[in-house]
């Protein structure tokens, strides 16, 4: 990474008259834009930049200068699973004949891609312990709202149909632990939150949920559980809570978030668990770029594949065929097409590059890495629970309080050794949440490494805590104020040449 | 030991050991035996790098995939996209990071997402434009519950019938869940019905109008009077557009729309099966607040230089949960990119030329398909862009497997007698004079 801001817009690299693109000059100019209504076009054109194409490139690969990705260093994010992201799958997911592609092509002329989809579908199934997955949700986000649909319309098809309003099932229990995206995909999906207390060990407290069932049972569309929970801890009740719920009446939703850390040692659907998304961006090592494309596949148990959102891809054992079907009763359409496609080939290229017996040891190793930084850093890194995690770990910032030096302080001064900071203030349980997820991936030097700067943060703290208060220092840009970009928001090019 | 796994036999022996426990199956002893997976997952074997690029060179064999001459559109097109854009996409400086809540080590990203917010502002002709959308379906279905959740007493949203199927799909399966009720207004001659919309909007109540620019069958529609009218009531104007004829066309703030949405496809990203795309959403100044998805603002940093941020993040699920405008929590930022490398490349002048080459093309077309006498233009005298509807008065299906057979994906079929073909600038005077020969010759 360049530890000078680069800082030009392309905008400002603009000069008329110069270009960045050749287009053939020979075709059939019968027919121009001019012949339509005034009315119907636009009075100016688009005041985009005008740029030589060194003038682009070069842009563009200094603003990359400026970036920090995971194959530029250790990118302990936690909750977010930052693993490689194997080059071999950007060459496949490039190839001609996927990227050229119409998703409305004849069945016949595009069996391979099919293929693709049938088969990784089948794999999340088998990995997931489920029936059948769609994969036509693009994010996280959008499968836990896919999901909730499907549990819904499960509700209304077997509801009595005499049912008063008040008989519905319109609420859906979340943990307080639950990340954002729960509680905002059930609004979206018009259900109720009911939120559930959490034990101070982080676990789900059972005795409120078995009280909240007592009052609302009949109502509870269903329960949204993360597991292991935001805090990288195995819900050692979880037998018990699906039971209990299903009991009630109500589905059990996995939130496979942090699914990666139970690869090879259990399966959502052997805890009971109804309906789950996975996050290929993060389970299936597909790339996260910058934000996304992701894709949020969702998986259902056996008896509720009749609820899973079009189109479907079926695969006909007769004729040996794959097909598209918008069956009837099913949930709707959640996009376009089928989804990331393009995702779904580097997340299948994954799983047959690990293969039956790699597969097994990604929850295993990656825990491994998190319970050494676990006991390793828990001399300075207050740790608030005792006991084994999972994938993550999660300390409530230095042990040293007197200080004053934040959890904020630290991931900021990490930027200047050159890591990637923590995820920090999540989850909200604590004051000075500072949550580490380092999967399989990173081998020992690269952790221990990791962990001698942590330490020697720690004693910066300690010795000269305005050099960790006023960090980073050795970044391109220093800390930002947040309050001048929302007070006037400048969003736009435009409104800020006109400041 | 596996390529992706850089653990010796001596380093899981100390990490062990430091973990106090003697073998990597002890720290899951708080996972329930009637939990616990004990048998091998029913997978393949894993497959070396030599064997899984032949795994995919065979399903992409002509027999299984198949490469067509493409003239479908339907929401996916075939535009062209110069070399720079895939080669600057796969830098990892922007693949392998992370949503830029560091600022100060993701500059790279949120320069080019506000480069980004800034070229859909200006395409639209509206204030204001997010980080992108998953796709243009789900951006339109945002809208929707934008309106639903800004207007006080609507009891409804108006969608036009000549918004795609597929994206009102989307917004059905949305709506029904989310609680909106959804009135369809009715087509007259492929475009909306103004009568029809003029009464239902006089019963009163609507949150929103979402019509489509070019519309579904690819005519561009004459939307003037409806902002006013759907303002009167206070509801929201929605237009979902296809960017890349928006070099040309009246924008959705020139004909007074409040939110633009749309799919960014058209803006040099490969058509990949449908996805990944990239949906857009512009609004005006007003709505800032209320519009879903990230928003990178430029602020300062501490050492007085330039710089940006994420911001307005009081609107997000990470702080709002339930109460957040939407449950959004990634954008498509890598398909941003896409689109804001493939912008400055076309530049001001490039995407009109490309948008007039694709124009020029598809009338071409439809005039020699015409000259045929075995297609009449389904929609008579309606403008239309770079895609438009003609029917067929014999076995449309014989027809369309007979331009397969000889490479060519002459269209998406629409109706039983319509065919709805698109031109992009890709396609050659060759090749469109090509197509038009199999259409005539075949006997169908």
């Amino acid at each position: 990474m360049n530890r000078t801001l680069y800082g030009n817009l392309i905008f400002e690299l603009s000069k008329k008259g110069r270009r960045g693109y050749s287009l053939p000059q020979d075709y059939d100019r019968t027919h121009t834009t001019a012949e339509l209504p005034e009315a119907l076009r636009r009075k100016e054109a688009a005041r985009l930049p005008e740029c030589d194409e060194l003038t682009v490139v070069r842009h563009y690969t200094n603003l990359s200068h400026n970036n920090f990705g995971v194959n530029d260093g250790f990118y302990p994010l936690g909750s977010c699973t930052m693993k490689y992201n194997p080059v071999i799958n950007e060459e496949i997911a490039a190839m001609k004949a996927f990227a050229g592609l119409h998703p409305l092509q004849p069945v016949d002329t595009c069996q391979g891609a099919l293929e693709v989809y049938f088969n990784l579908q089948q794999s999340l199934a088998e990995l997931a312990g489920l029936s059948e997955f769609t994969l036509n949700p693009c994010a996280g986000a959008h499968g836990e709202l896919t999901g909730l649909m499907v549990i819904r319309a499960y509700h209304e098809a077997t509801s009595v149909p005499s049912a008063s309003a008040e008989g519905q099932r319109t609420k859906v229990l979340i943990p307080d632990s639950a990340h954002g995206t729960n509680p905002a995909s059930a609004a979206v999906c018009g259900l109720e939150v009911v939120e559930v207390k959490s034990l101070p060990d982080g676990t789900v407290d059972v005795e409120h949920l078995s009280q909240l069932l007592d009052e609302m049972g009949d109502q509870v569309a269903a329960m949204m559980m993360t597991n292991p929970n935001t805090l990288g801890i195995f819900e050692p009740r979880v037998l018990e809570i699906t039971e209990m719920v299903h009991k009630a009446g109500g589905l059990m939703y996995y939130d496979g978030a942090n699914l990666n850390a139970l690869l090879g040692e259990c399966r959502p659907g052997d805890m009971g668990f109804d309906v789950m998304h996975i996050n290929l961006h993060k389970t299936f090592s597909t790339p996260h770029g910058g934000g996304g494309p992701g894709s949020g596949p969702v998986g259902v148990r056996k008896g509720l594949e009749q609820f899973l959102p079009t189109p479907r891809v079926i695969f006909n054992e007769e004729e040996k065929q794959f097909s598209v079907e918008v069956p009837e009763g099913a949930l709707g359409s959640v996009g376009n097409f089928f989804g990331n496609f393009g995702v779904m080939l580097k997340a299948y290229a994954y799983i047959l590059s690990l293969g039956r017996e790699n597969v097994k040891n990604v929850g295993p190793l990656a825990t491994l890495n998190a319970n050494y930084i676990k006991e390793r850093l828990r001399d300075d890194y207050l740790l608030p629970i005792e006991g084994l995690c999972k994938h993550e770990v999660v300390f409530d910032g230095l042990v040293d309080k007197s200080t004053g030096v934040t959890t904020m302080d630290v991931a900021k001064r990490l930027l200047d050794y050159g890591y990637h900071a923590p995820t920090i203030y999540f989850p909200l349980l604590f004051h000075e949440s500072l949550m580490i997820e380092p999967t399989e991936n990173e081998s020992k030097e690269t952790i221990d490494a990791f962990i001698d700067v942590m330490h020697k943060i720690a004693a910066e703290a300690k010795n000269d805590p305005e050099l960790v208060k006023s960090a980073p220092h050795n970044t391109p840009i220093g800390r930002v104020d947040d309050v001048l970009a929302a007070k006037q928001p400048v969003t736009t090019y435009w409104k800020s040449i006109k400041a | 030991m596996f390529k992706y796994f850089p653990h010796t036999e001596e380093d899981l022996l100390e990490m062990l050991q430091a973990c106090g426990v003697s073998s990597v199956h002890d720290l899951f002893a708080d996972v329930p035996e009637a939990a616990r997976f004990k048998r091998d997952y029913d997978l393949p074997q894993a497959l070396s790098e030599t064997d899984l690029r032949l795994f995919f060179e065979q399903l992409t064999h002509p027999l299984s995939t198949q490469q067509l001459i493409c003239f479908a559109g339907a929401g996916c097109y075939d535009h062209y996209a110069p070399s720079v854009v895939q080669n600057l996409i796969e830098r990892s400086e922007f693949l392998t990071s992370y949503t830029p809540y560091q600022a100060e080590i993701s500059q790279g990203t949120l320069h080019y997402i506000f480069e980004y917010q800034s070229m859909i502002a200006e395409l639209t002709g509206l204030d204001i434009s997010n980080a992108s959308m998953y796709d243009g379906a789900t951006a339109t279905a945002e809208a929707m519950m934008m309106a639903w959740g800004n207007a006080k007493k609507a009891t409804r949203v108006l969608v036009a019938e000549t918004v795609d199927p597929k994206v009102r799909r989307v917004v059905d399966t949305y709506a029904h869940f989310h609680g909106v009720p959804l009135q369809l207004i009715p087509a007259k001659n492929g475009a909306l019905d103004r009568e029809a919309f003029d009464k239902e909007l006089a019963g009163g109540g609507v949150a929103g109008v979402i019509v489509q620019q070019p519309n579904y069958f690819g005519i561009v529609e004459d939307y003037t009077g409806i902002a006013d009218a759907v303002h009167e009531q206070k509801g929201l104007f929605v237009i979902n557009a296809n960017p890349s004829d928006l070099a040309i066309l009246k924008t959705p703030g020139e004909w007074g729309a409040d939110v633009a949405v749309g799919d960014g496809q058209s803006l040099g990203i490969p058509m990949t099966f449908g996805g990944p795309g990239v949906g857009f959403m512009a609004c005006t100044e007003k709505l800032i607040r209320k519009m879903p998805g990230r928003i990178v603002g430029q602020t300062l940093d501490n050492r007085g230089q330039r710089a940006f941020v994420l911001t307005l993040q009081a609107r997000e699920q990470h702080i709002r949960r339930q109460k957040a405008t939407s449950n959004i929590c990634s954008n498509q930022s890598l398909m941003a990119l896409y689109v804001t490398i493939y912008l400055s490349l076309m530049g001001k002048e490039g995407l009109c030329e490309a948008a007039e080459m694709s124009y020029a093309g598809a009338h071409s077309l439809c005039d020699k398909l015409l000259a045929t006498g075995k297609f009449q233009l389904t929609f008579p005298d309606q403008p239309f862009f770079n895609e438009f509807c003609v029917d067929y008065d014999g076995d449309l299906d014989a027809l369309l497997d007979e331009a397969t057979e000889c490479g060519y994906l002459a269209g998406v079929k629409v109706g039983e007698k319509t065919l709805m073909l698109a031109v992009t600038e890709q396609r050659t005077p060759e090749e469109i004079e090509e197509l038009c020969e199999i259409l005539d010759k075949a006997n169908h």
